[in-house]
Parts: structure tokens; sequence; C-alpha cells
């Protein structure tokens, strides 16, 4: 088996991913497809990793996931906050900006 | 050359009273017309002052200098704001100051019921100012600063009483004529730079000896033109007429004695390009042999006075561009003859407002006749004007005329026979047309109107006119002397050449001048003096007396030719521009506002679908890695 | 040639179709919750990968992290916001669908024809020597060394992501705090009097006291509104009636 495979289930998952956060309304599936994508590309960083035969694909994987981390954080609190002054979590009630 | 630090007062002092004079405003009533008057005489004063500097140094080191300031310096483009005084412009500068002074003190009286009397001093001013800065400036730019602003202040004093719809007519068709001439002179120092590389006097005569022909030549036509606008010679002859709107005593000065002969004083000053480009010179020719006619002929139908006078003043000035258009032989007479007109007509014009003083601001002279006992020291003066005018020797006309006539004649082949003719005969008309305003002003039955009780003016405006009258008497005569005036020219318009063959004798030409001069002399007489005149004019005259009354049809020609088709050009790029360019310009609006609908369409406000364009272009950026890495 | 060995092979073909068909499920399923555990499925399939790929730190880190800390914050989110209309699956903006749908068959098939068309151009190195003195030895080294500048910025970006997000969820309050006082009568003074003394408890005369059973009115119908509105929502709500007894035993014991 060829570790190239990897990579074509790390193009998969993104795609997924992507239609998910297109078709989704409620906020925090959307979310969790972004998340999604995410994890694909750290999978992608980890196969390269090992193609390669360095370690810095790894460190670039956790740094994602820090950063992952921090955006799930900082998200959620807005998807709390505005759930507190809509009564909604559709990512489609907030639409303000076209008015 | 020898610079000096006080020419810059000559024009520094009347540009401060009309600065002062303008803002200071209904404050200054009482006192202004003394500043202004005060300050134009001691411009005069400066004048006298270098003048008498001048004379204590050789001949080659008469001109003078003074460099202001740097004015423009752009790439190869420098000019300096820079002045000079040389022989020519001394003559120029006497006379503007000079004249000028008298003509403020003659306005204080003339104009002392004006309650704008302030502001028309500040104008005077202001002219003053202008044209020395016309004379003085070093090079064509800075002539054409003194140009314009020569023009602004003729406009702002012809239309000085505005109130009247026909004067403010009259003035800014003075000034839309002056545009004309005064594109000539932009066109001629864009010329001179482009082909030169410098406007100044000293780097074009430097230039000219190298320069292309076609060059001087399209200079030298362009200065023309500059000079016809403002000179009122054909064909931008027609404004002169109606600039008599302005009170009498800008007539006299500006209209008469100074700003109509800048053209004189340009052609004289660029005498170095039309020597080296024969073509424009001999339309220089022309054009003052055509305007002298003209303005023979426009006067003896004339029976305004001051018209009559202004006709006279287009003639006289096309004896000086006739003069300045034969070359090195006639420069210096031509300046001859503008400074001994400068007093004469000058003179005259004051006579003429000194008579329109007395007789209610009338200006018909069908309705004057008899004034001599009434008004006699105007008569006295004007009578001397006119002598001078008509060419009676010794008075000024006489010398500066009859040289004009002489050159004319000496200016060789067909060309000098065509010339002295039309100068000879122009002299007759002008002694025809001028005894025919003296005899219906002054001597022959009174034809008033009921009302009028003609009396002699105060002393504040007889004295002007008996100064400028002694100056029409003596001039002549003390600029001929040993040819004082042409050897004081000759450093700046060159050796004054004798013709080697003459066609007629010195002596033969004044015989047949004064030939001329009786002859018109004598028809006037017979017609107007002997013969009864009536008080309204005749309508039932030939068609050419008709046309003649009509300026010869100038204003029927220029409307026909210029206006009208300029109306149709005016309205066909009026709706040029509204359909093609704000066309256009509404267009792209359009075009904008459309597209922002359709655009903003897409806009829905939904983060999924614009996510879901995101998408759409990941999709491109991959299809692109996809397309170059094939 | 870096080749793979036959239990790794065994392990991704068995895990990898199982996590796409999760992924996709993942869109598919109408309730967050089940997304959010088909995710964490997901998630747990790639930590197997990571270690099976000689990335046994980061292994461990996606399951601690992700499904550990990340999909537990998830379900906590859902909690706290409940469900609502925006689970329905019913699309609302008019052709996004297919236009979603169309985008990513040519994403996905541009992507996979992509990675199917490049070449390494050398043999695939493995990480062998890399991992010689240990993996989170090797990674250590890298972080404190090369990476420290970016380390030491995430950190800085963690404790910034951190007060923002108390910042986000902090609320301010606009007017004080209603007093019990002022609750009550604005109870009593509100359109109806027959919740003043509060909603009824779900269950109550229903022979069952679980939540998700009205209570009955004193005429027998079920009080919709005692129970809880997400339960409502979600269709949770259970019939009271089938709770009702057959026969009703009327006869009156006398206690001792």
């Amino acid at each position: 088996m060829n570790p190239y495979n990897y990579l074509y289930v790390s193009a998969l998952l993104f795609t997924i991913g992507a239609v998910g956060v297109v078709v989704r309304r409620n906020a925090i599936v959307v979310f969790m497809c972004v998340e999604l994508m995410l994890n694909a590309a750290n999978l992608t960083l980890v196969t390269f990793s090992r193609i390669n035969g360095t370690l810095d694909g790894q460190v670039v994987a956790f740094f994602t996931m820090v950063v992952a981390a921090c955006e799930v954080v900082v998200g959620l609190a807005i998807i709390v906050t505005i759930y507190r002054s809509r009564r909604s979590a559709s990512v489609d009630d907030a639409s303000l900006l076209k008015r | 050359m020898t610079t000096s630090t006080s020419l810059v007062y000559l024009i520094a002092l009347p540009l401060l009273g009309a600065t002062i004079l303008l803002l200071a405003g209904r404050r200054s009533d009482k006192w202004g017309h003394l500043l202004a008057t005060a300050l134009s005489a001691s411009s005069f004063g400066v004048g006298l002052y270098q003048l008498s500097q001048m004379l204590n140094r050789p001949t080659e080191e008469r001109g003078v200098s003074q460099k202001l300031f740097s004015w423009i310096s752009v790439g190869s483009f420098n000019v300096d704001a820079g002045l000079l005084l040389d022989q020519l412009s001394i003559c120029f500068v006497l006379l503007i100051t000079g004249v000028g002074t008298l003509i403020h003190i003659y306005s204080i009286s003339y104009m002392s019921h004006d309650e704008n009397r302030r502001r028309f001093f500040a104008y005077l001013n202001l002219f003053i100012a202008a044209m020395l800065l016309l004379v003085l400036g070093d090079s064509y730019l800075n002539l054409y600063v003194g140009w314009e602003g020569v023009g602004l202040a003729s406009y702002l004093l012809i239309g000085f009483w505005n109130q009247k719809p026909a004067y403010a007519t009259a003035s800014k068709k003075a000034f839309v004529m002056n545009r004309v001439g005064d594109m000539g002179l932009s066109f001629a120092i864009m010329i001179a730079f482009a082909t030169l590389g410098t406007v100044s006097f000293s780097g074009v005569e430097e230039a000219s000896h190298t320069a292309s022909k076609a060059a001087l030549t399209a200079i030298g036509i362009m200065l023309l033109v500059a000079a016809t606008g403002k000179s009122a010679q054909f064909p931008l002859q027609a404004w002169l007429g109606d600039a008599m709107a302005g009170p009498t005593p800008v007539s006299a000065l500006i209209h008469a004695a100074t700003m109509v002969t800048a053209g004189v004083y340009l052609i004289v000053r660029s005498n170095f390009i039309f020597d080296a480009a024969p073509t424009a010179q001999l339309l220089v020719v022309i054009v003052g042999a055509i305007t002298l006619m003209f303005g023979a002929l426009v006067g003896t139908a004339k029976d305004d006075i001051k018209k009559a006078l202004a006709a006279s003043t287009m003639s006289q000035i096309g004896y000086m561009v006739l003069g300045a258009g034969l070359g090195p032989a006639g420069y210096a007479f031509a300046i001859m003859h503008l400074l001994t007109h400068g007093f004469f007509k000058a003179g005259m014009f004051l006579g003429a407002g000194s008579v329109m003083h007395g007789m209610n601001d009338q200006v018909d002279m069908r309705r004057y006749g008899a004034l001599r006992k009434f008004m006699p020291i105007t008569f006295i003066t004007f009578g001397l004007g006119y002598l001078a005018i008509i060419g009676v020797p010794p008075f000024a006309g006489f010398y500066s005329k009859d040289a004009i006539i002489e050159t004319a004649f000496n200016a060789g082949g067909v060309k000098g026979i065509l010339l002295g003719g039309t100068a000879l005969l122009g002299a007759a008309i002008t002694a025809f047309y001028m005894t025919r305003v003296m005899v219906l002003t002054f001597t022959s039955k009174e034809r008033w109107e009921d009302n009028q009780h003609p009396h002699e003016s105060p002393i504040l405006m007889w004295l002007p006119m008996a100064i400028l009258a002694i100056g029409s008497v003596t001039t002549g005569f003390l600029f001929t002397r040993g040819h004082a005036l042409v050897n004081w020219l000759s450093p700046v318009v060159g050796e004054h050449a004798e013709s080697e063959e003459m066609l007629l004798q010195p002596m033969v030409v004044s015989g047949l001048a004064l030939l001329a001069v009786a002859i018109g002399v004598a028809i006037a007489v017979m017609k107007y003096q002997r013969a009864d005149v009536e008080t309204v004019a005749p309508q039932n005259v030939s068609i050419f007396t008709r046309i003649a009354r009509k300026d010869l049809m100038q204003d029927s020609f220029n409307e026909a030719v210029f206006m009208r088709p300029g109306q149709a050009l005016t309205s066909l790029l009026v709706k040029g521009d509204e359909n093609v360019v704000d066309g256009a310009v509404r267009g792209i609006g359009r075009t904008a506002l459309g597209a922002g609908a359709s655009l903003r369409k897409t806009q829905t406000g939904f983060a999924r679908s614009y996510a879901a364009l995101i998408l759409i272009g990941a999709i491109a950026l991959i299809a692109g890695i996809w397309v170059v890495t094939q | 040639m870096l080749t793979i060995q036959t239990p790794e092979a065994v392990m991704f073909w068995f895990l990898a179709p199982l996590a796409v068909i999760s992924a996709i499920g993942m869109l598919l399923v109408k309730k967050a919750v089940h997304s959010a555990l088909l995710l964490a499925w997901v998630m747990i399939t790639l930590a197997i990968f990571y270690i099976a790929q000689d990335a046994l730190f980061l292994g461990i880190v996606q399951i601690v992290v992700y499904t550990g800390a990340v999909m537990m914050l998830f379900l906590f989110i859902l909690m706290l916001v409940g469900v609502d209309a925006s689970d329905s699956l019913t699309e609302t903006i008019r052709g996004l669908r297919p236009i979603a749908i169309t985008a990513a068959l040519g994403f996905g098939g541009l992507l996979v024809s992509l990675i199917g068309r490049a070449t390494l151009g050398r043999e695939a190195a493995g990480l062998v020597d890399a991992n010689s003195e240990g993996n989170v030895q090797a990674l250590a080294k890298l972080l404190f060394s090369t990476y420290v500048w970016p380390f030491e910025v995430v950190s800085a970006l963690l404790i910034t992501a951190a007060l923002g997000a108390m910042v986000l969820a902090h609320h301010q309050r606009s007017v004080p705090r209603a007093t019990q006082r002022e609750q009550a009568i604005a109870r009593f003074r509100g359109a109806s009097l027959g919740s003043a003394a509060g909603l009824p408890n779900p269950g109550v005369f229903a022979r069952h006291n679980a939540v998700d059973v009205p209570a009955l009115l004193p005429d027998g119908s079920a009080a919709p509104n005692s129970i809880s509105a997400t339960l409502k929502a979600r269709g949770d709500m259970l019939e009271s009636t089938q709770f009702e007894l057959s026969e009703v035993d009327n006869t009156v014991t006398e206690e001792k």
C-alpha cells in the first residue's frame, strides 16, 4: 500500500467538510464541519511528514491543533452570544448584512 | 548692460495707488484722486530721473535692466521677472507717465461729479502700471503680463459706466476682440519657445540670426495678429469705435495715446524678427495701409465727435504700422509719429471732452457749431492739434507723417508707389475729415438744442490741453532737429538706412503732401463752412456714405462670418457635450448602477451562500493548478 | 521505498471507508448531537492514522484535545443552545444545495485527480530515523529550537482566545435584575392568571413522573406548557393518555 492513500482520505474528508459548511444551517454543525476540514489538513501534514522523513509536518499539525482549539473557544462563545440575543443557532438568521 | 534697482518704482508707484484705492474703498473717496495723480506724477519723475541717468552714459551703455525675481524655472524654460529700460522704452515711459499725469489732472475736474471718481482713478493707475510693465518687460512673457493688464484696465474703463447696457456691451466687445489678438501673442511666445528655446528679447534677438525663416515668419505673423488686436488694426479694428463708450479721458489716454499704440511698440521691439522675415514684414505693411484708408474713410462719415476721432486714431496707427513695416528705414519714424500722435490726439480728445463738458455731454457734431466764441481755449488747443494731425508745417504731425510717406515712396518699385500713394491719399482724406470736425464744431453756424449754454472748462481741464497743445506744436521739430530721435533709437532698432536711390526727393514728397492736405481742407470748407449743415444726418445719401456710416460694414461682416457660425458651432458642441460627453458620463453611471443592482442580488446576507462562493473560488484555484501542472 | 506492512494496510482499508462514511453521515443526520458523535468517531480514526504513521504524540494529542476537550465543548454548547428549527434539513436558500453538491463533486474530483497525478520524484522516506530517539523527544527538540518563536506566539494566541471567550460570554445587564417581589407582581399583572402560580410540573396527574410526560389538566387534557420547550421541539413529548389505567379501582379501604 502507498502512503498517498492517506491523502485521498484527507481530500475526501476536506470536501465533505466544505459541503457541510454550505448545506447545514445549525451553526454548531457548521462549526464541526470546519473542524473536520482542519483535521483533514492535519492528516495531510502528518502524511507528508512521513513521506519526507522529517518531523516539521507534525510540528505544524501541532500548531494547527492549538489554533483550532483557540478558534473553537472563540467561535463557540460567539455562537452562544448570538443565541443569547437572537434565540436561534441558525446561521441564516444572522443575515443583517444584506440590509 | 547696466543694472539698476530703481526701475521697479516706475511700475510700483501707480500699482500701489491702484491697490490702495481699490482696497480702501469709499474711505478714500475724498483724497483718492489726489493720491493717484501724485503717484502718477512721481512715476513720471522717476522716468525723468532715469532719462537723465541715461543721458549721462555713453550710447552703448544706455540700456538699464533690473531682475526682480526668478519667475518660472521649469526644465529648460527659465523666465525671470525682469525689467529693461532702453532708448525705446524710455520714450514710452515718458509718454505714458507724462500724458497719463496730465490726463489724471484733467480727470480730477472732468469726473468731479461722478460718485465713482475714486474707482476711476484706481483703474487709471492700474492702467499706467500695466502699460509700464508692457513697455518695460525684458521678455515676451513679461510683456504679455502687461499686455493683459492693459486689456483688463481698458475693459474696466470702457465699461466704467456699466449701468448702461450698451456701454457694458462695448467693453465686452473690446475685451473679446482683444482676446483674439492676445491669442496671437501667446502663440508667438509658444512658437518662440518651441523653436528658439527662449522668450527674452535679447535671447530671441540672438537666436533670430540662426533660426529658420519659417519659424521667424510664424512668430512675426502671430505678433502681427497680436498687434492688430491691441492697436485696432484691420481685421480686428471693430472694437475701437465702440470703446468710445468710456469716459473721454480714457479715450484720450488709452484709446488714443498709449494702449492702442502697444501694437506698434511690439512690432518695433521685435524688429529683429521682422527684419529676418520679409513675408511677415510685408503683411505688416499691408495691414497698415488698409487700416489707414479704412480709418480715414470711416472718419469722413461719423457725426459723433469721439467716434470721428477714434476713426482718425485707427487711421493714424495705420500710418505707424505702415512705418514699422518698412523696416529699419521706418521704425524710428513710426515711433516718432506715435509720440507726436500721443500729444496731438490726446489733446484733441481732451478738447472733445471739454466740448462735451460744455454742451451737456452732447456728442453729435451736427448739434455743435460756432463754439470758438464760447470756448476760446478749447478752440485754440484743439486747433493746434488739428493743424498737427493734418500735417501743416511746422506742427508735429508734418514732420512725422511726412517722414512715413516719404519712406513709403522710397520702399522701392511698385510696392513703394502703392504704399506712398495710399499714404498720400490718406493724408488728403485726413485733412478732409479733420477739417470737417473742426468746422462743424467750432466755426460754422450754431445748431444747438435750445437748452444749451456752452462755457469754457475750468483750469484743471484746459491746462493739460494747453500743455499737450504745446507738445503738438513743438515735438516734431524737436525730434527731427539733427535726426535726434532717429539717432537716439538706432541702438535698439538698427541703423537708419537711407535709400540709395530715392523715388522722390523729400521736398517733392512734402510738396505733394501739402497739396493733398490743401485739397482735403478746401473740399471740407466748401462742403461744411459755406453750405448749411442739417442737424439730423440726411438719410437719402449714396450707398458709400451709408456703408461708411456703418464702419464699412465691419460689424455685419464679423457677425456674418464669425458670430453666426460661432453660435451654430457652439450649439452643436453643446448638443455634442450633452449627448456624447454627458451621455458617456451618465452611461458610466448607469452601467455602474446596473452592475451594482445585479451584483447586489448575490449579496444575500446569508453566510452559507458566501461560503458557497468561497468554495467555487477554491475550485477555480485548484482548477488553475490542475491546468498549469498538466 | 517505504512499504506499508500488511497490518497497516488492513487497518487503513478497514478504517478509512468508515471515516468517510461517518463524515458523510455527519451531514445527513438531523440531530446535532448525532453529528457530534460521528465527528468524534472520525477524529478517533484520524488519531489512529496518526499513530500508524509514526506520529505517536499527535495521535495522543488528537484524542485528548479533540475528542476529549473540543468535542466535549461542542456537546456542552449544544446543551446550552438546545434544539430549534435550524436542525431541519430542508434547504431554505433556493438553488444552494445543487450548487454545493456540484461544487463538492468538482472540488473533490479535482483534488483527487491532482493527488493522483502528483509524484514525489523520490522514494518516500519514513520516520524511522527522525524518531530514533523517540517521537516526543524529537518533536520537543524541534519545538523548542527551530519553532520556539511560533510556539511562544501560539501561547499568546491561546491566552488571547481565552480572554476573548470570557469577554464574549460576559453579559452586561442593561437593567437591574428583577427582584422576587417584582417578578411576582409582573406575574399577577400579566395577561393570564392561569400561570400566575407557576407552570405545572410535568407528569402531574399523568400517572407517570418522567420529564417528557405532560401534566393533566383538571378536565383530563394534556398541558403542553408543563414540559420543556426543547423536548417539545424535538418531538420527544409523550402522550399522557397511554399511561391511563384501563380500570380504576374505586373502592375505599379504611385505613387502620
